[in-house]
């Protein structure tokens, strides 16, 4: 391609080459991207009630200005931002830092304000008809420096080949911890199968919930070869063909892009859509999902890793920052105290004050913020306008904008304080507690779709703006009643209230938080690992053999016998409501078509289950004698006859009907052993069974038990007539 | 080398009927005019492992080989033949002469091996990771998959080729997940934790297990010991020993027996420098990294390595054990990896006996061999076959892609195509067979002709 484009450009090359030139001129469309400026989670509460997480700084720089410069860099000429909780944020910020207004780089962005998870967005994407080609799927919160041009050039060739090749995806090696069990981003550890020939993906798994990975056996038999991955991170990086916003529209149910789309397509094999993975290994990826991610990914800018994405070099809106020894970054206009150690991979934004005695290191501090003095700062987030008084305690939290931290105030591990908070003096905030203004969702609403409901008053229009303004006077006077008696909650002349954690993600808080692990939960863990795998292990480990290997051979024979045997129930359901409601013949061959379908059994299988249903519905109708009992049978034959034929064809099904009736008579419907004969006449009066099945079923029995011969006797009578009949049948031709 | 050898070489196998007799155990087959047994005899003597016990099921079976091996190795190797009861499983057949095991790893082989691949890399992979089993895996062969019995092309076509599915760790070191028999047509099921330990798994479909094995002896006699229920070592023993690698119940690394228990500590920390600087890699291997744990935790885990040997595509490996591999080897053997044979071909690509008769306008084509004091007709054609020792043929007979045993007279204008005829079988003349077996001492009549049938006398 690189070749034909050079060949345009000197404009050489013959008749043949310019019109292939000029076809690929045509079809070529600018590379588009779509970006979602709304994760659709709630792991950033309490920030994300007040701000969109796309626009929370990382390293002093709002998260979807790290997204979009990379995507220009890396050759995409068309990005549709799609934004949905606090979308005028989203577009104010657009707006100020000069998104709109780049040569080459158009940024549009496409709002909506009922949309409830990435499936909604790419459907509404999807109507808007704008996506012409291959496109780049990333959502706002990806920081990443690698090139596209080798990703998007295999998968276009992919395509080539193969058009159900419909989407790659970007993984990346990571070994999640063997003891926590998730990344260093915090994430879920993640199983994937690849082809290594191919590299495509045939399985992904996020959550592990048991001890086994099981592939299916149809994708064994086609890939001789496959990688079972532990060790690969996804990027959320996906670079997809046009068919894959037409499916989200085809499956209104998918949602999440990795749990519904992604396995939709992987156990789907109808529509034969395949899914491609491509590893990057010099170059940086990460989505930023968990406060976790936050604090790894801050730390990977402050190293460096995400190159050209640093604080010092000026790509997109960040400020002029210095580059000193030791990884630290300083701000112009920064005001440091002589005796303040500002320790290593620190940054300082511009305009803060540092005062004397003060430490600071591992952390990120930003713009105009008033450090005290003796305040000690480590492994921590600290947004811009902060003021910390003297003597401050921080170490391994998040600090939002504008937050006051009175003098001698703790915060321990895993603190996040929200916008505008107040810690009163001397208070110690406990660890992993999450403070904002804003009061906790209560907790059935605290689903995701109640954000939206209450993030979209503020993406709508004066109105409601207005109604939000309301409701922030409200949380204030709120609050200033609760200044009152919120000294229990974040000390003396404190503002804010400590969100409480739900019991069941209490005990997970430590996982995803700003503060590393502490060790005793590491030791608990791998202790309970250990013991959990034994479990597992006891679970999987054969038990002595011979059991097992009696076990897996009955196995499967016995599971089609439970099946089939939910299959009889299941017709006989159906037809109850048939005669309940009076249905159609045709409508109860629909459905027990589709029952037949659903447990994958062949047209032959339906009549037995059928005939049983009949028979068995005949009993429940009620009789007081035999006789009144056969009524019941030949009026429910003559009534569904239609469709009982359409199940029998040929001589086959017939004998089964006999059998079936045989079986029933011994086994579960005695009353009719003594009718047998009759009802075997009934069936042959009224051509149910032709008597060369029952001819057929006689000779098959000839050999079996005397016990099983019973019935047979019973019948001796009409089966002897039948044959004399045939015989003089045939004299008669002759 | 501190190895010991067991050979399991099988009994009158049920699968092999009609070439294998009451004369004739399965390891007596001739392949290209041996005994099959004595490929895998003369592979170990290659590699200078003499010291060999050979497991024969049945007495009668185990008097025949014993007979054979005695006469034909007698100063050349030193060789025990044991009998073990009839239809045993392999693992039973090891209980079995558990007495006998002293070396302290042992290197059990199938009888019916036909390969080349040196059991010494087998046993020097072994001894290099100090693992508990180091299995042998072959490429599956192209001719497909040997097919037990007469299973038809409907089976081939599900599942294309699939005898194990085995899961391999990025370096192709290490045996991390087996599934056989029964498992590899259910959804392979992997372990989570070994995957953790491990990141990265391989899972193939497109080897095979090749039925050659070192063990530990300490451990596969405490295994033999403790789970009664294992018949076969393929089925059962080494599954478990795979899938509990990560939690190895056995004394390990270093604590071989009680003999040397005093210098446990010791001895077991040197063992594993020792298998760390013989593994030449600078970092541990996973099963070492994951006993440890994280930062060195106090708390150690037992683990124990299973590893594999993966044979070269170009190596020849397959198993006598069915009448179709049978008739794959003998026509492999004097054709594609004719360096097996241990014979010198012609000019014309194929062995004749010096003291072979020819009648006039006889060709016998490539591929071929004609053992000693065999007479040929006249206008005799011979294309891809191997013919034994002192075989009367008559004239007009076409031999193709079959084997002709010893001693088997065939009359004039016979064809016969695909064939297996065992020894002393007579053909009368003008007997059309097409991939047929006839069984020992059987007599064709004039004219007949067979097509795909089995003919043998019946047993009394």
């Amino acid at each position: 391609m690189v070749a034909k484009k050079g060949g345009a450009t000197r404009g050489g090359g013959g008749a043949a080459t310019m019109s292939e030139d000029s076809v690929e001129e045509l079809t070529r469309v600018p590379l588009q991207a779509i970006l979602l400026a709304d994760s659709f989670a709630t792991k950033f509460r309490p920030i994300t009630l007040e701000r969109p997480k796309v626009l929370l700084p990382l390293v002093n720089v709002p998260m979807i200005d790290y997204t979009l410069s990379w995507l220009e860099s890396a050759g995409v000429e068309e990005v549709f931002v799609f934004c949905c909780a606090h979308a005028k944020q989203v577009i104010e910020h657009l707006d100020s830092s000069q998104w709109f207004k780049q040569p080459n780089f158009t940024v549009t962005t496409i709002e909506s304000n009922n949309s409830a998870g990435a499936g909604d967005a790419l459907r509404l994407i999807y109507e808007q008809n704008v996506i012409r080609g291959d496109f780049v799927l990333v959502s706002g919160d990806t920081i990443s420096n690698m090139p596209l041009s080798e990703a998007l050039k295999e998968h276009r060739e992919r395509r080539k080949k193969d058009n159900n090749a419909i989407m790659t995806m970007v993984v990346r090696q990571s070994k999640p911890s063997p003891v926590t069990r998730q990344s260093r981003l915090g994430t879920d550890e993640l199983f994937m199968a690849i082809d290594p020939e191919t590299k495509q993906l045939l399985y992904y798994e996020e959550r592990a919930d048991n001890g086994t990975v099981s592939i299916d056996k149809t994708v064994i038999s086609d890939h001789p070869s496959m990688y079972i991955h532990n060790d690969k991170q996804d990027c959320y990086i996906d670079i997809c063909a046009p068919e894959v916003l037409s499916t989200f529209a085809d499956n209104f149910d998918y949602q999440h892009l990795r749990r519904h789309f992604l396995k939709g397509l992987l156990d789907d094999d109808i529509m034969g859509y395949k899914i491609f993975t491509h590893e990057i290994h010099a170059s940086y990826a990460a989505r930023i999902d968990n406060f976790r991610s936050y604090d790894t990914v801050s730390k990977d800018i402050i190293q460096r890793w995400t190159y050209p994405l640093v604080p010092d070099v000026q790509l997109f809106g960040n400020t002029a920052t210095k580059l000193e020894r030791r990884g630290m970054y300083r701000g112009s206009g920064v005001g440091l105290s002589r005796s303040a150690q500002i320790g290593p991979f620190t940054v300082v934004g511009s305009g803060t004050t540092v005062g004397t005695h003060s430490e600071i290191s591992n952390s990120v501090v930003g713009k105009s913020c008033k450090i005290g003095e003796n305040v000690s700062i480590d492994g921590s987030y600290i947004w811009h306008d902060v003021t910390i008084e003297d003597g401050c305690v921080i170490k391994n939290a998040l600090v939002c904008d504008g937050v006051i931290i009175k003098s001698g105030v703790i915060l321990e591990p895993g603190v996040v304080l929200s916008y505008k908070v107040v810690v009163g003096q001397n208070f110690v905030v406990p660890a992993y507690s999450k403070v904002s203004l804003y009061q906790q969702p209560i907790k059935q609403d605290s689903d995701e779709e109640l954000e939206y409901a209450d993030n979209s008053s503020g993406t709508m229009d004066i109105s409601s703006l207005s109604s939000l303004s309301d409701k922030l006077n409200e949380t204030t006077s709120r609050l200033s009643e609760l200044q009152l008696q919120s000294a229990s909650e974040v000390g003396n002349g404190g503002v804010g209230l400590i969100w409480s954690t739900s019991e069941g993600s209490h005990e997970e808080e430590w996982r995803h938080s700003v503060a590393p692990i502490p060790a005793d939960k590491l030791e608990i863990l791998y202790t309970s690992n250990d013991e959990l795998e034994v479990l597992h292990q006891d679970g999987n480990v054969p038990p002595p053999e011979e059991m097992e290997r009696d076990s897996v051979a009955s196995d499967s024979s016995e599971d089609i016998k439970d099946e089939f045997q939910t299959f009889e129930k299941e017709v006989f359901a159906t037809f109850e409501r048939a005669v309940l409601e009076n249905h159609k013949d045709d409508n109860v061959i629909l459905e027990v078509n589709s029952l037949r379908l659903s447990f994958n059994l062949d047209a032959s299988d339906c009549a037995g289950p059928l005939f049983y249903s009949i028979m068995k519905w005949a009993l429940t109708m009620g009789h007081s004698s035999p006789s009144e009992l056969v009524k019941n049978v030949a009026s429910l034959l003559t009534k569904w006859q239609k469709v009982l034929k359409y199940y029998m064809p040929s001589i086959d099904e017939e004998i089964e009907v006999i059998m079936k009736f045989e079986e029933m008579c011994m086994e579960s419907a005695k009353e009719y052993s003594q009718l047998f004969l009759q009802i075997l006449h009934l069936l042959y009066d009224k051509d149910i069974v032709q008597e060369e099945a029952i001819l057929n079923w006689a000779s098959e029995k000839e050999n079996a038990d005397e016990s099983d011969k019973v019935l047979l006797k019973q019948a001796e009578s009409l089966i002897q007539w039948l044959k004399e009949a045939s015989e003089e049948e045939d004299e008669d031709e002759d | 080398m501190d190895f010991q050898v067991v050979v399991l070489a099988g009994g009158f196998s049920k699968t092999l009927v009609p070439l294998v007799s009451k004369e004739v155990p399965k390891a007596l087959l001739p392949v290209a005019n041996r005994p099959v047994l004595s490929y895998v005899l003369e592979l170990l003597e290659q590699n200078n492992l003499k010291d060999l016990i050979v497991v024969v099921e049945g007495e009668s079976a185990a008097l025949l080989v014993g007979g054979w091996i005695s006469g034909a190795y007698v100063d050349r190797l030193h060789v025990e033949v044991a009998a073990v009861p009839e239809d045993i499983g392999t693992a039973d057949a090891l209980r079995a002469i558990d007495h006998h095991l002293t070396a302290s790893d042992i290197l059990v082989v199938s009888g019916d091996l036909v390969c080349d691949v040196p059991p010494g890399a087998i046993a020097s992979a072994h001894r290099r990771h100090d693992a508990v089993v180091t299995a042998m895996l072959c490429s599956t062969p192209v001719s497909g998959p040997i097919e037990s019995g007469s299973s038809g092309g409907k089976d081939k076509a599900k599942k294309p080729g699939c005898h194990n599915i085995i899961g391999l760790d990025p370096s192709k070191q290490f045996l991390l997940h087996v599934a056989a028999g029964l498992e590899v047509e259910k959804d392979v099921r992997v372990q989570k934790s070994i995957l953790r330990a491990v990141g990265q798994m391989e899972i193939r479909t497109d080897l095979m297990d090749a039925h050659m094995y070192a063990f530990k002896r300490s451990i596969l006699q405490e295994v033999l010991n403790h789970k009664e229920t294992f018949h076969s070592l393929r089925r059962d023993v080494l599954p478990y020993l795979v899938k509990s690698q990560l939690r190895s119940e056995f004394p390990l690394n270093g604590v071989q027996g009680d003999e040397n228990g005093n210098h446990q500590d010791t001895s077991q920390e040197s063992k594993i420098l020792l298998s760390q600087l013989l593994a030449n890699a600078s970092t541990p291997s996973f099963h070492e990294l994951y006993a440890l744990g994280p930062n060195g935790s106090p708390i150690a885990r037992k683990t124990h390595k299973c590893c594999v040997y993966i044979a070269s595509k170009t190596n020849y490996c397959v198993r006598l054990n069915s009448i179709q591999s049978f008739c794959d080897i003998n026509r492999d053997v004097i054709g594609d990896a004719s360096h097996l044979s241990g014979c010198s071909f012609s000019a014309q690509n194929n062995i004749i006996h010096p003291s072979a008769v020819l009648g006039s306008k006889t060709t016998v084509g490539p591929q071929c061999m004609l053992g000693e004091g065999s007479q040929m007709g006249d206008k005799c054609s011979v294309k891809k076959s191997v013919i034994g020792r002192h075989c009367r043929i008559g004239s007009n007979v076409k031999i193709v892609n079959s084997v002709v045993m010893n001693h088997v007279t065939i009359g004039d204008g016979c064809s016969i195509q695909g064939a297996v005829i065992c020894s002393n079988v007579q053909l009368q003349d003008r007997v059309v067979l097409k991939d047929c077996q006839v069984g020992a001492g059987f007599v064709v009549t004039a004219g007949s002709e067979y097509k795909g049938e089995s003919l043998a006398k019946k047993e009394k």
